[in-house]
C-alpha cells in the first residue's frame, strides 16, 4: 500500500513540474500577447530605434504618431542572430579541433590538465566573463584597434566603442566552448577502435582517419553539442548586456570592417537592462513578448536536440 | 624497389615501424600537417585561456581584496573606499542557494527515482524526460521573468511585500531562491539518473528478492548507492544558482544591502529584496549604475574562489564513484544496510 503511495506521489511530483512549465509557457504568451496584437507580424520587422521605443513605453508618453505599444523588435533580433551564429560557427571549429587534440594527441600529463580547465572554463559566472570583457578586453579594443577615423566615419548613427560585436563575440564563443568540447571528446572517444584501425591499416595516416572517420562517426554527437551551444548562446544575457555596447543597434555588414566595431543588444540582454521596467504595463507587455519569442526559440533548439539524439542512439552513442 | 619500400628502415624491427600513434608527421601532405597542429594550438590555446582568467581575476582580486571587506555592509558612497563590503551581497548568495538546493535536491531526486525505478506510464515518463531537457534550455531571464508573474499573485503575497493597495511585489528572496530551484533541477535529475543507471541490477535484485518492497530498496539500498551521483548533481546546481546573475537582477532587486519586509528576524530578510555577490558585480561594473571597479574584482574574485572550490568538489565526487576498488566497498556496506532493516 506504501508503496504504491510512493509510486503515486513521485509520478504526481512529475505531473506537478510538466504543469508548471505549461503554465510559464501559457502565461507568458498571455502577457505578452497585447504586445503582439498592437504591432502584429511588423513586431519582427525593423522601423525606428528600439531603445527610443522602450524608453517612450516606460515613460508613458506615446511616440507622435504611434501607439504606446509601438516596438520593431528587428535590431535585436539581428543582434541575437549575429552573435549566436558567429559564436557557435567558431566555437564548431575550435571545439572539433580541440576535441581532437583532447582525445588524439595530448601527452598523458596535458589531458590530466585539459580535463579540469573544461570544468572550470564552463563553471565560470558570465557575470566574470563580463567583468573581464568590460574592464580589460572593451579598453583594449577601444585604445588599440579602434581609430578615431572609424569612429567618425559612424558617428552620425552611431557611437563606437570597445563594447561591440565583436567583443561580445568572442566571449560568447569562449562561453560556449567548453560544452562542445566535452560532448565532442566524448564522442571521439566512443568511437569504436577497430574502424580507426581499419582505416590505419589501409595506410591512411592518422590525421586523415581522424578527420574522416573518428570526427564523421562522432557527427551526430558534434550536431547536439551545437544545439545545446546554440541554447546557451541565446539565453546568455548578463555578460551580453555588459559587453555588447548594450545598444538596440541594428550593425550593418555593408559598412565593412567597421561592422565588426558596431554595438549591438541581443533579446535576452534586452530584458535584463529593462529589469525595472517590469511594472510598467506596455513596457512589462513587451519584455513578456521577447521572453516569448525566447521561450519558443528554446523550445525549438531542445525539440532539434532531441531529433539528433535520436539519431545518436542509431549509432548507439550516449550524450 | 619503389621508393616507399627503400624509404623502411632495414634495422628495426617491423613491429616498430607500424604501431600506431609512432607515426611522425614529417610524410603526411601539407593541409594534414596544418590540421594537426591547429588542434596543438587550439588545445594549448584552451588551457591558456583558463589560465589566464584565473590568472587575471587573482591578481585583481588579490590587490583588491580585504579581509575587512567580507564583514562590512555596503554603504552608498561614490568613493570607492567608503561604499563599504560585501557582506550583504554574501549572505544573499548563501540565502538563494539554500532554498534552491532545498528545493531542487529533494524534487529532483525524486523525480530521477520515478524516472529511472518506475516510469508508469511510459509516456508520462518521455513527456517529463524531454521536460527537464526543455527546462534546461530555457534562458534563466525566461525562468525569471515568469516568476515574477507567479510570485505577484496576491494568494503568494506573504512571501514578498504587499504594497498599501494590495499589489504584490513579487520580489524577493523567497522567489528568486525558487526560481533558482528550476535552474539546479535539471543538473540533479540528471546526475542521479546517470548514477542510478549505472547501478547494477543485483543490487535490486538481491534487495527484492529478500522481501523488500520496491520503496524500501529504493529508500535503503539504491539511494545510499547513489549518494555520490547525488551530491556532485547538487553542487552543480549549486554553481550555477550562485553563477546566475539574471534571476537576481530581476526577481531580489538591485540594491545592494538586504532591504527586510516586516519584524521577523530570518523571514523578513526573505521577504525582502537584496542582491547576491552576483548582482554586486554587475551594479559595480562599469555596466551597472555605480562604477566601483575596485570592489566589482575583489567580488569576482571571492565568487569565482567559491565556483573552483565547488569543482574541486565535483571532481573528488566523480573520481571517487568511477575508482572501481572504491565502488565494491561501498556496494559492500550498502548490503549490510540492506539486510539489517
Amino acid at each position: 500500500v506504501i508503496d504504491a503511495r510512493v509510486e503515486r506521489g513521485l509520478a504526481g511530483l512529475g505531473v506537478v513540474v510538466l504543469a508548471l512549465m505549461s503554465a510559464m509557457l501559457v502565461t507568458i504568451f498571455i502577457r505578452a500577447w497585447p504586445s503582439f496584437a498592437h504591432n502584429g507580424i511588423a513586431w519582427f520587422g525593423s522601423g525606428g530605434d528600439v531603445d527610443t521605443q522602450l524608453g517612450a513605453m516606460g515613460s508613458g508618453k506615446a511616440l507622435p504618431g504611434h501607439s504606446i505599444y509601438y516596438f520593431r523588435a528587428w535590431p535585436l533580433i539581428w543582434g541575437t542572430l549575429i552573435t549566436t551564429l558567429a559564436a557557435v560557427l567558431l566555437a564548431l571549429a575550435i571545439s572539433s579541433l580541440a576535441a581532437i587534440f583532447l582525445t588524439e594527441f595530448a601527452p598523458p600529463a596535458v589531458r590530466r590538465m585539459l580535463d579540469p580547465v573544461i570544468r572550470l572554463l564552463a563553471g565560470v559566472p558570465s557575470v566574470i566573463y563580463g567583468l573581464i570583457g568590460i574592464l580589460a578586453i572593451a579598453p583594449y579594443i577601444n585604445n588599440h584597434l579602434l581609430s578615431q577615423s572609424r569612429k567618425a566615419s559612424v558617428s552620425y548613427v552611431v557611437q563606437l566603442n570597445g563594447a561591440n560585436l565583436t567583443t561580445a563575440t568572442l566571449i560568447l564563443t569562449v562561453m560556449i566552448l567548453p560544452i562542445m568540447v566535452a560532448i565532442t571528446a566524448n564522442a571521439l572517444e566512443a568511437v569504436p577502435a577497430a574502424w580507426r584501425e581499419g582505416s590505419m591499416a589501409l595506410g591512411v595516416n592518422r590525421w586523415r582517419t581522424i578527420w574522416r572517420v573518428s570526427l564523421r562517426t562522432a557527427r551526430p554527437a558534434i550536431a547536439a553539442a551545437t544545439v545545446l551551444a546554440t541554447a546557451r548562446a541565446l539565453g546568455e544575457a548578463i555578460m551580453l548586456a555588459m559587453v555588447s555596447g548594450g545598444r538596440g543597434f541594428a550593425a550593418n555588414p555593408l559598412d565593412g570592417f567597421t561592422f565588426l566595431f558596431e554595438p549591438v543588444r541581443p533579446l535576452a540582454a534586452t530584458i535584463v537592462v529593462n529589469a525595472e521596467g517590469l511594472s510598467i504595463p506596455p513596457l512589462m507587455h513587451t519584455i513578456y513578448a521577447i521572453g516569448a519569442v525566447l521561450l519558443v526559440s528554446a523550445a525549438m533548439l531542445s525539440l532539434a536536440g532531441w531529433v539528433t539524439k535520436q539519431q545518436l542512439r542509431r549509432y548507439g552513442i550516449r550524450a | 624497389m619503389s621508393a616507399a619500400t627503400l624509404d623502411a628502415p632495414a634495422g628495426k624491427p617491423p613491429g616498430r615501424v607500424f604501431r600506431a600513434g609512432r607515426e611522425g608527421t614529417g610524410a603526411w601532405p601539407l593541409a594534414d600537417r596544418i590540421g594537426f597542429w591547429l588542434s596543438w594550438a587550439t588545445g594549448i590555446a584552451l588551457c591558456l585561456i583558463a589560465f589566464a582568467i584565473v590568472l587575471f581575476m587573482a591578481i585583481k582580486g588579490l590587490a583588491y581584496l580585504k579581509p575587512s571587506l567580507l564583514v562590512h555592509s555596503p554603504s552608498p558612497s561614490a568613493l570607492q573606499n567608503k561604499s563599504g563590503g560585501f557582506l550583504d551581497p554574501i549572505e544573499g548568495t548563501l540565502m538563494v542557494t539554500v532554498i534552491g538546493i532545498a528545493i531542487a535536491g529533494p524534487l529532483g531526486v525524486g523525480l530521477a527515482v520515478w524516472l529511472s525505478e518506475y516510469g508508469r506510464p511510459s509516456w508520462l515518463a518521455r513527456v517529463l524526460e524531454s521536460g527537464m531537457e526543455t527546462l534546461a534550455g530555457i534562458p534563466s531571464v525566461v525562468l525569471a521573468i515568469f516568476g515574477l508573474l507567479i510570485f505577484a499573485q496576491p494568494f503568494l503575497g506573504f512571501l514578498s511585500q504587499t504594497d498599501s493597495n494590495g499589489a504584490v511585489f513579487g520580489r524577493s528572496f523567497f522567489a528568486a531562491g525558487a526560481v533558482m530551484a528550476a535552474l539546479a533541477l535539471p543538473l540533479v535529475v540528471g546526475s542521479t539518473r546517470e548514477a542510478l543507471a549505472q547501478l547494477p541490477n543485483r543490487l535490486r535484485e538481491a534487495s527484492l528478492a529478500l522481501g523488500k518492497t520496491p520503496a524500501t530498496t529504493v529508500r535503503h539500498v539504491l539511494l545510499p548507492a547513489v549518494k555520490p551521483g547525488i551530491a556532485s548533481g547538487m553542487v552543480l546546481g549549486m554553481g550555477r544558482i550562485i553563477g546566475d546573475t539574471a534571476i537576481i537582477r530581476i526577481l531580489a532587486g538591485v540594491s545592494l544591502t538586504l532591504d527586510g519586509v516586516g519584524h521577523t528576524p530570518l523571514l523578513s530578510t526573505l521577504r525582502g529584496t537584496g542582491g547576491t555577490l552576483t548582482t554586486y558585480v554587475y551594479e559595480n561594473s562599469p555596466a551597472g549604475e555605480g562604477s566601483a571597479p575596485e570592489k566589482a574584482y575583489a567580488a569576482a574574485f571571492v565568487l569565482l574562489l567559491i565556483v573552483l572550490a565547488l569543482n574541486a568538489i565535483v571532481t573528488r565526487l566523480t573520481n571517487g564513484a568511477e575508482r572501481p576498488e572504491r565502488r565494491g566497498r561501498r556496494f559492500q556496506l550498502i548490503r549490510f544496510q540492506g539486510v539489517e532493516d
